[in-house]
C-alpha cells in the first residue's frame, strides 16, 4: 500500500508536467519522457563529479526548467507560427514532440551510451523494519512521497496564491482574454514549460535510484504519467495527482497480488475505461469549460 | 490626439471583411461602428487591437501606428479590447479577473484606485468579488469585462457588442455607464454595435459599415435624422 503512494507519487510528477504544458499550449508533450531522463543524465554527472546526490538533484531541476523553456522558445514556438491553420495545427505540434523524443534519446546514447548506470539514493532503499517485521516501504520512499508532497504544495501556492499563478491560469483558460489584458502570454507559455521541465527532472531523480539509468528509463513513466492525466481530465493539477495515486493503487494491486505481468494491461484498461465512461476525466463536472 | 484609420484593408481567410475603410476619431470623443452582422466591424476592432493582421493601409493612435503590434503591447500602451460575447474567464473569479489587467502595471496604489473606481461604477460586481465570472449573468459579465479593460486606465476602448443577448434594462445601464466614462474623463470609445439605435444615441460620431465598406461619417446626431440610415440599420 505505502509504495503505491511512493510510484504513485512519482507518476504524479510526470503527470503534472504533462497538464502543465497541456494547459499552456495545448500539446501532449511526449519529448517529456526525453527531457527528464536527460535532465536526470545531468543529475548524473552532478553524482558523479561531485559525489552527492543533493546537488545532482538541484542540477536535474535546474536543467531540466532551463531545457523545458529552451524547447518551447526556440522549438515549439517557431512551429506554431510557421503551422497556424489547417488540420496540420492539431498534428504538427504533437509530431514535432515526438520526433524531440527521439533526437534526445540519441543524442544520450552518443554522449553516455546505451549501458545501465546506477545513480545511488542518498538514504536506504532497504524496507523499514517496523515491530520486527519488514515492510516493503524503504526510507526512500518515504523521501519521495515528502519531495513530491512539497512540490504540490509549492505549485499549488504558485498557482493560486501570486500574481504569476494568475497569469498562468489565465492564459490556459483563455489565451486571447489574457492577451487583451496585457499579459505576454507567449512568456507565461515558456514558464510553464519550464516548470513542466523541472517536475520531470524530479521525477527522473527520484524514479532512478529505485531502477537503472539508460535513455528509455522514463517512457515508461511518460506512459504512467499521461495516463494518469487523462483520468484526471488533462486540465487540472489536483486531477493529475489523483489519477497518478489512482493508477499508482491498480498497478501496484494488480502486480502484488495476481501478476507483475499485468501492471501494463491494467493501466491500459483504466485508461479505455475512463476514456469510455467520463472521457472528460473523473472530476470533471457536467459543466463545460467555458460558454 | 486621435485614433486614424486609414485606407485599411483586412482579408479573412479569402474574404475581403474590411475594404478600403478610412475614418477618425478625435481624442475624448465616442464612435459608434455600426451595420448588420457580417459588415466586418469584429474584424476591424480584432485588427485595431492587435489580434489580426491587415493586408494593406495604416492605423495610427496618437501618431504612433498601431497595425502589426501585439495586442498584449498594446495594452499596455492604454488600448483595451472588449471581445465580444462577454470576454471574461469563467474559471477565474471576479476579483481575478479584474486583476489581469493590473498584473504588469508598476503603479500598483493606482489599480487598487481603478479597482474601487470599477467597484463604484458597477456595485454589483462588489458583492460578487469571490464568485467565479462563470457565475455571473450576462449583464453582470459584460460590466466585470468592461470593468477589467478600465483597470488598465486605457485611453483608447474598442468596445465590441457590448449589448450582445442582454435586456433592454441593462443595455441602457451599461451604454449609459460609457457615455458617462467618455463624458468625465479624456477616454476615447469606438464602439461597435448592431444595436445602432442605442449606440447612435450614445456617441459623437457615427461610421456605418455595410459589406466591409464605409457607407457613411457623421456625427450620431445627422445619421439619426439620416432617412437612409434610419430605413437601412434602424428599421423605421
Amino acid at each position: 500500500m505505502l509504495t503505491s503512494l511512493s510510484s504513485g507519487a512519482i507518476y504524479a510528477l510526470m503527470s503534472i508536467a504533462l497538464v502543465l504544458v497541456w494547459r499552456s499550449t495545448r500539446v501532449i508533450n511526449f519529448a517529456q519522457a526525453g527531457q527528464a531522463i536527460l535532465t536526470t543524465y545531468i543529475g548524473y554527472e552532478a553524482v558523479t563529479r561531485s559525489g552527492s546526490y543533493w546537488v545532482g538533484l538541484i542540477c536535474a531541476v535546474i536543467s531540466g526548467a532551463l531545457l523545458g523553456a529552451g524547447i518551447d522558445r526556440f522549438f515549439m514556438r517557431p512551429i506554431f507560427k510557421r503551422v497556424n491553420s489547417g488540420p496540420i495545427v492539431m498534428i504538427a505540434p504533437v509530431v514535432a514532440t515526438l520526433a524531440l523524443l527521439g533526437i534526445i534519446q540519441a543524442v544520450i546514447g552518443f554522449i553516455w551510451g546505451l549501458s545501465y548506470q546506477i545513480i545511488e539514493a542518498p538514504i536506504s532503499t532497504d524496507g523499514l523494519n517496523i515491530f520486527g517485521s519488514i515492510i516493503a516501504f524503504s526510507p526512500f520512499n518515504l523521501m519521495v512521497l515528502i519531495a513530491v508532497t512539497l512540490s504540490m504544495i509549492l505549485l499549488t501556492i504558485l498557482f493560486q496564491k501570486t500574481n504569476i499563478g494568475l497569469a498562468l491560469r489565465a492564459s490556459a483558460y483563455a489565451p486571447e482574454i489574457a492577451k487583451l489584458s496585457g499579459i505576454r502570454v507567449d512568456a507565461v507559455r515558456t514558464l510553464g514549460w519550464a516548470l513542466a521541465g523541472a517536475a520531470g527532472g524530479l521525477a527522473g531523480m527520484l524514479y532512478i535510484p529505485g531502477s537503472n539509468l539508460y535513455p528509455n528509463a522514463m517512457d515508461v513513466l511518460l506512459v504512467f504519467g499521461f495516463i494518469a492525466a487523462v483520468i484526471g481530465g488533462l486540465d487540472s493539477l489536483f486531477g493529475a495527482v489523483a489519477g497518478a495515486m489512482i493508477l499508482g493503487f491498480a498497478v501496484n494491486f494488480s502486480a502484488s497480488y495476481i501478476s507483475y505481468k499485468l501492471v501494463f494491461p491494467t493501466a491500459f484498461l483504466i485508461l479505455i475505461l475512463v476514456l469510455l465512461i467520463k472521457p472528460k476525466g473523473i472530476f470533471s463536472s457536467s459543466k463545460g469549460r467555458k460558454d | 490626439m486621435s485614433l486614424v484609420v486609414e485606407n485599411l484593408t483586412i482579408d479573412h481567410g479569402a474574404i475581403r471583411a474590411i475594404d478600403n475603410v478610412s475614418f477618425t476619431v478625435p481624442s475624448g470623443q465616442l464612435a459608434a461602428v455600426i451595420g448588420a452582422n457580417g459588415a466586418g466591424k469584429t474584424t476591424l476592432l480584432r485588427t485595431l487591437s492587435g489580434l489580426k493582421e491587415s493586408k494593406s493601409g495604416n492605423a495610427t493612435w496618437n501618431g504612433n501606428s498601431i497595425l502589426g503590434k501585439r495586442a498584449e503591447d498594446l495594452a499596455r500602451t492604454g488600448i483595451m479590447h472588449v471581445s465580444d460575447g462577454k470576454s471574461v474567464i469563467a474559471e477565474l473569479s471576479v476579483k481575478e479577473n479584474l486583476a489581469l489587467a493590473g498584473l504588469w502595471r508598476k503603479d500598483k496604489k493606482d489599480v487598487a484606485l481603478a479597482t474601487d473606481e470599477v467597484v463604484e461604477l458597477f456595485p454589483i460586481l462588489g458583492q460578487r468579488m469571490s464568485q467565479t465570472a462563470g457565475s455571473l449573468s450576462g449583464g453582470e459579465r459584460q460590466m466585470l469585462a468592461i470593468g477589467r479593460a478600465l483597470i488598465a486606465r486605457p485611453k483608447l476602448l474598442l468596445l465590441d457588442e457590448p449589448s450582445l443577448g442582454l435586456a433592454p434594462l441593462i443595455i441602457e445601464q451599461i451604454f449609459q455607464t460609457i457615455k458617462a466614462l467618455v463624458n468625465k474623463t479624456d477616454l476615447t470609445v469606438l464602439l461597435v454595435e448592431q444595436n445602432a439605435m442605442g449606440a447612435l444615441k450614445i456617441a459623437d460620431e457615427g461610421i456605418v459599415l455595410n459589406l466591409g465598406t464605409v457607407v457613411a461619417v457623421d456625427s450620431a446626431q445627422s445619421l439619426l435624422n439620416d432617412p437612409a440610415v434610419r430605413a437601412a440599420y434602424l428599421g423605421f
